[in-house]
């Protein structure tokens, strides 16, 4: 657990590397490429790297022609202005089109911190997921970052890849097996199941040692594909466990929570708790303690899990 | 008028189809559609490097049309150039039809890319411009945009990129008819002045009747010798030129002709019903 690395620095690092793989990759940013780590790719790939300026909306519908064109594109800005800002750009120009963007949005969710609510979107994973066709993804660590990163721009389609600021622990070994659309079970367990979503898998992991010592044992599945959703892991668990918790740094409504308690109800209906930003705005301070004020600890899965005993 | 006749009949033909098509949908835009008639025709009869046989070939010329409520004009074009059998015109707005309200690229061949949502037409054309200087690809993007249009952040965002990224291959054209759904353009939200606000955005601007033939291949020709920079054709015009009860009048923005008013409007025309 002693190595951290924030997931952006994942993208970033993986662009390097693919941009010699992929000829046709071009990569977009709007005026913050050294936060969203798009500039070593600038670096190395100058004539394949176009700054669009503080301007989210042609960002994504320059990527759009790019793409049709027969570009692979990642497009990166912050997620509140990708998922926000741009999100009927992105529906009409890329989602309908199905045009091979990636919209690779950095410092999502409250771990943005000191930045406050403007800048810490929590409504992104419901925006993206609710574009038809739409793949959303959302990994957890550095290394699954990077094969998802990679699966995203194998993948011919729009893929929308929800990546933090934050450096969280590295859990997942290098090239670990890591394929869209199929959730990872972590730790298996038979009592209960919570499945997360990026930063909160490793709180959730947290949970399951500190459960463990009460006698109580859970899985955790890493769902860092929220779209399309591993129906067969959410049944399986649904199944084989007495509950079901999501963790996800999002808002209570429409993100992971809402996605997995579709499954469940219409397939295998059992109790679910749903731990996620309860419907409010964040607001300025340090990520963690973000993170304890807004209840997205392992503590408060902890609490969930027994709220469902 | 003989050194375009060929030009003329067949922007009278697309006129014709665009009054049918509507009419038979029983909704969309004839005003803004007949405004755009003769540019569309000199682009998809005279000017664009295109083949209905070959839609897909590298080096195409490619038209977007940014103001895609426009898009009876675009199909009535598309169909007069052999893309798809003309009957398909008469299951525009249909279930089921190819023929969308608004241009879907998915769907018809020719389209270059789905529009209908304002400001990202000549937005993805910057991309599309992009992409064929990366390549090295001869082919040029031209973008028919509205002035209503003019209204969408997008477009301003998209125009200083295209100077910024010196897309000579790109060449704009504002269908300055003056009219949008709410009335005239300086009583809903002032546009002008349009040429200064392109120069000051790095473009080489031209100024045309977007109803004089001549004046329209000129100002294509002149766009494809300016370098360095991207070209916008400011053609004034008229909205739904071609039918009296139509020209001028902004309540033709968005509603389909009855039987009556239709069958007057090809007649005008000189078409048969």
């Amino acid at each position: 657990m002693a190595n951290k690395i924030a997931t952006r620095q994942a993208y970033g690092e993986a662009l390097v590397e693919l941009g010699k793989k992929y000829d046709n990759l071009i990569v977009l940013d709007a005026d913050l490429s050294k936060s969203t780590m798009t500039a070593g790719f600038s670096k190395e790939y100058p004539d394949r790297f176009f700054n669009m300026g503080i301007a989210e909306q042609n960002l994504y519908g320059t990527a759009a022609g790019l793409a049709v064109s027969g570009k692979i594109v990642c497009a990166s800005t912050f997620a509140m202005f990708a998922a926000g800002r741009a999100f009927e750009i992105i529906r009409n120009s890329i989602g309908y089109t199905k045009a091979n963007v990636k919209i690779c949005a950095t410092h999502a969710g409250i771990t943005v911190g000191e930045d406050g609510a403007s800048h810490q979107v929590i409504e992104d994973l419901a925006l993206m997921r609710s574009i038809p066709g739409m793949v959303v993804l959302n990994p957890a660590d550095g290394n699954s970052a990077k094969r998802l990163v990679e699966a995203a721009i194998e993948y011919n389609g729009p893929v929308y890849v929800r990546l933090g600021r934050l450096a969280t622990p590295i859990f997942y070994e290098e090239n670990a097996d890591v394929e869209i659309g199929k959730g990872n079970v972590l730790r298996d367990g038979s009592d209960y199941t919570i499945i997360a979503t990026g930063f909160m898998v490793n709180e959730a992991i947290q949970a399951a040692e500190l459960l463990k010592s009460e006698g109580i044992s859970i899985r955790v599945i890493d769902m860092h594909t929220i779209k399309p959703i591993d129906k067969d892991i959410i049944i399986k668990a649904a199944k084989e466990t007495k509950g079901i918790v999501t963790a996800e740094e999002h808002n209570i409504i429409g993100g992971l929570g809402g996605a997995v308690a579709e499954v469940v109800t219409e397939n295998c209906p059992i109790k679910m708790k749903i731990v996620g930003i309860k419907d409010k705005f964040g607001q300025s301070g340090k990520p963690l303690e973000l993170v304890e004020e807004y209840g997205l600890t392992a503590k408060d899965l902890v609490l969930a899990v027994k709220s469902l005993v | 008028m003989s050194d375009y006749g060929k030009l003329i009949k067949v922007a009278n033909d697309i006129r014709i189809d665009i009054v049918k098509q509507v009419h038979f949908a029983g909704s969309g835009h004839p005003g803004g559609s007949l405004s755009a008639a003769d540019i569309v025709t000199v682009l998809y009869f005279y000017e664009m490097n295109i083949d209905s046989a070959n839609p897909k070939k590298a080096d195409r010329d490619k038209f977007v049309l940014s103001k895609g409520h426009a898009a009876p004009v675009q199909y009535a074009a598309l169909a007069e150039k052999g893309y798809f059998p003309k009957d398909e015109l008469w299951k525009l707005r249909k279930l089921g039809s190819m023929l969308q309200g608004h241009p879907d690229m998915k769907k018809v061949p020719g389209i270059e890319m789905s529009t209908g949502s304002l400001g990202q037409g000549i937005s993805a054309s910057v991309g599309m411009a992009l992409a064929n200087k990366i390549d090295n690809n001869p082919g040029r993007i031209y973008t028919l945009i509205g002035d209503g249009e003019l209204q969408e952040g997008l477009v301003w965002e998209a125009f200083m990129a295209s100077s910024h990224y010196k897309l000579d291959n790109l060449t704009a054209i504002l269908d300055w008819n003056g009219l949008q759904i709410d009335g005239k353009n300086e009583d809903v939200m002032t546009v002008t002045p349009v040429d200064k606000k392109f120069e000051s955005f790095g473009w080489n601007v031209i100024k045309i009747d977007g109803h004089s033939f001549e004046e329209i291949i000129k100002a294509f020709e002149g766009a494809k010798k300016c370098k360095g920079k991207p070209t916008v054709i400011i053609a004034k015009t008229i909205k739904g030129k071609g039918v009296s009860f139509m020209e001028n009048n902004a309540g033709w923005h968005g509603k389909a002709p009855s039987e009556e008013e239709a069958k007057q409007a090809v007649a005008e025309l000189g078409g048969e019903w």
